[in-house]
């Protein structure tokens, strides 16, 4: 098992390196340049150039590329364009409250969704069921940010209870949680009840029933064991989306996070902000692809044991 | 007698109708019995089975009508909590396909003694220690308790259902088709353990299958069903040798003889009938060779001799139908 995860974490740096050069070759290809963006219309060529000069615009792509690799092995994402802040602080900074927002969504929607599913499918075709499929079809379907403005109007200028934006106290963490919530729930819900659909008719939940076992101990030993496998790839997913940033839900609530700090930063062509980032999220969600493969091996045995192989 | 099963009646409500499963089965099977049930897929074994551990899935199926009693018990009358504790302890069930049948996330050791946690007052440990026991019953290292059923072959993983069904010395025990999945040379040496483990155990037991050769070396009585119904029940030397019913005498036709020159399988012409649409009368006349005027529209009435039941219109041609 440890070889195992060491062998995984082995792989990471070819993935990143391979990411760092589509996002450098994107980056550069995309037209603009930073020092004309920086400067203004009212700047003059000489101006220009030596801006480019001192960023080190005006050296050949491969050149650039290199600085930038060798930079960020040593720990280096170098400093924005723009603010002339440390890429790494600035990244850390906003990653905070990216972070805390997925933590808290995902456990929001783990704890919602999975019962929601799991309701539904023992009771099949009943009205219970439609309900639960009625409330995840509209979770799903809703748009964030019109649920976010929707919640706002609600709890913020109606019943005035909640803070509207910002980041900084643990309520202002309430609305966007349950707004990033809502469709992870919906999904999470849908998956689950059918995964679970599909368990209860296995041949081992007949046997189950034939050793005369206890209800509640077939529905957690036996199905939920089963059930869970597919939900956790969902998890995993939603999760490691949710880390990257959520733009819109950032935007409606002004919270300072890693999406907004990259969207922005691609606006700017602030080339260092851009690739230090996205080296960043791709990071994270090689980890979290690393965690949910490892639930996996801790849910299905199946699985462990071609780990142990590989 | 330790199982009594009078006039069983199953049937399914489909999109496609309503399948008739089981239509009025009876059969008794005393202490320590072995009733072999035969029949081809779909003639309603494994619903027979199924009822008798009450576990038939509601819906789609309907227990219509039918009395099991089982240790001077009307399991019928038994509440969801008091056939928890028959099933498993008192009746347990071996089922056909071992690969399917075991739970693929938990160690054997442990779906063996849940099974005896659940019926007998015992802690975790103890359950753990009698659950490795088990184990070597069956052949099966005892040290292999913490492996999971991918670990083992189809054999040994009927083994361990074997070893399951065991656990908590059940009074009688249900093997649906438990050696059709596994290999041949495999399938002689389950059948053989079975035997062995029934006679240790003194338990009873119903063997379906359609292997006329597993209920040779097994069975004491036999019954052979078709399209949901007992066209012939004897003893083992009654069916074998003096088989009255065609359908029986057309199944053992189904074996080569190698003792005979011109050895040529001579199949059933025909199909089951569609249990949405039985036929009218008796239900094997479409493929019966003996077949007369009076089966297309009476169903034969159950004609009995020296223990020897049968239900076919050659042997009741005066009887009243049902």
């Amino acid at each position: 098992m440890l070889r195992y995860i060491f062998k995984r974490i082995v792989f990471l740096v070819p993935v990143l390196l391979g990411v760092s050069i589509l996002i450098f070759v994107i980056i550069h290809l995309a037209p603009g340049d930073p020092a004309e963006t920086l400067l203004g219309p009212s700047a003059t060529a000489q101006d220009l150039a030596e801006l480019r000069e001192q960023l080190g615009l005006d050296k050949s792509l491969v050149l650039q590329y290199f600085t930038f690799l060798t930079n960020t092995l040593k720990g280096d994402f170098g400093r924005s364009i723009r603010t002339n802040n440390s890429v790494l602080e600035e990244l850390l900074d906003r990653f905070e409250p990216s972070l805390m927002l997925a933590i808290f969504s995902m456990t929001l929607a783990v704890a919602a969704g999975i019962p929601l599913g799991v309701l539904a499918a023992l009771r099949q075709n009943t009205w219970v069921d439609t309900l639960c499929n009625f409330v995840a079809l509209l979770g799903f379907s809703l748009p964030g940010f019109w649920l976010g403005l929707m919640l706002m109007l609600l709890f913020s200028i109606m019943v005035p209870i909640l803070p509207s934006s910002g980041y900084g106290e643990w309520k202002q963490l309430i609305m966007p949680t349950v707004v990033l919530a809502t469709n992870t729930t919906a999904v999470i819900a849908r998956m689950t009840r059918s995964s679970m659909l599909e368990v209860v008719r296995q041949d081992y939940v007949r046997t189950a029933k034939a050793k005369g076992l206890n209800g509640r101990l077939i529905l957690l030993r036996h199905i939920m064991s089963n059930v869970l496998i597919p939900v956790v790839t969902v998890v995993g997913l939603h999760f490691g989306h949710m880390l990257g940033g959520v733009v819109i839900t950032e935007t409606v609530f002004s919270i300072p996070g890693v999406g907004r700090l990259i969207i922005d930063a691609i606006r700017f062509q602030d080339y260092p902000v851009v690739q230090g980032g996205i080296l960043f999220f791709a990071f994270c969600l090689s980890l979290v692809n690393l965690g949910v493969d490892l639930i996996y091996a801790l849910l299905d045995p199946r699985i462990k044991a071609q780990y142990r192989a590989g | 007698m330790l199982l009594s099963v009078k006039d069983l009646c199953v049937k399914y409500v489909t999109f496609e109708g309503i399948v008739h499963a089981v239509n009025g089965v009876s059969f008794d099977i005393p202490e320590r019995g072995t009733l072999g049930l035969v029949g081809e897929s779909g003639a309603g074994k494994t619903t027979t089975a199924l009822s008798l551990m009450r576990l038939i899935p509601v819906p789609p199926g309907i227990v219509e009508r039918g009395k099991i009693s089982f240790e001077g018990r009307d399991l019928d009358a038994l509440s969801g909590e008091e056939m928890k504790k028959i099933r498993g302890n008192r009746i347990s069930m071996i089922f056909q396909d071992p690969m399917t049948s075991l739970n693929p996330v938990l160690t054997v050791g442990l779906q063996i003694a849940e099974t005896i946690a659940a019926h007998q007052n015992m802690s975790e440990r103890e359950a753990m220690k009698k659950a490795r026991e088990m184990l070597e019953k069956v052949q099966i290292p005892a040290a292999r308790y913490k492996e999971y059923p991918h670990e083992f072959s189809g054999g040994m993983r009927q083994r361990v259902g074997i070893a399951m069904a065991l656990a908590c010395n059940p009074r009688m025990i249900i093997a649906d088709e438990p050696t059709t999945a596994l290999d041949v040379t495999i399938q002689a040496q389950v059948i053989e353990l079975m035997r062995d483990l029934r006679d240790e155990f003194s338990t009873a037991m119903m063997l379906i299958t359609h292997d006329l050769g597993v209920v040779g070396e097994v069975c004491d009585r036999v019954a052979v069903m078709y399209a949901g119904e007992i066209v012939e029940e004897g003893s083992l030397e009654q069916i074998f040798e003096h088989a009255r019913h065609p359908y029986t005498n057309g199944l053992f036709r189904c074996i080569p003889d190698i003792d005979e020159d011109n050895s040529r399988i001579q199949p059933i012409s025909g199909l089951m009938p569609d249990p949405c649409d039985l036929p009218a009368g008796c239900c094997f006349h479409p493929r019966c060779p003996e077949c007369m005027e009076i089966c297309r529209t009476r169903k034969p009435a159950p004609f009995t001799e020296n223990g020897q039941m049968v239900r076919c219109c050659l042997y009741t041609r005066g009887g009243a139908g049902q």
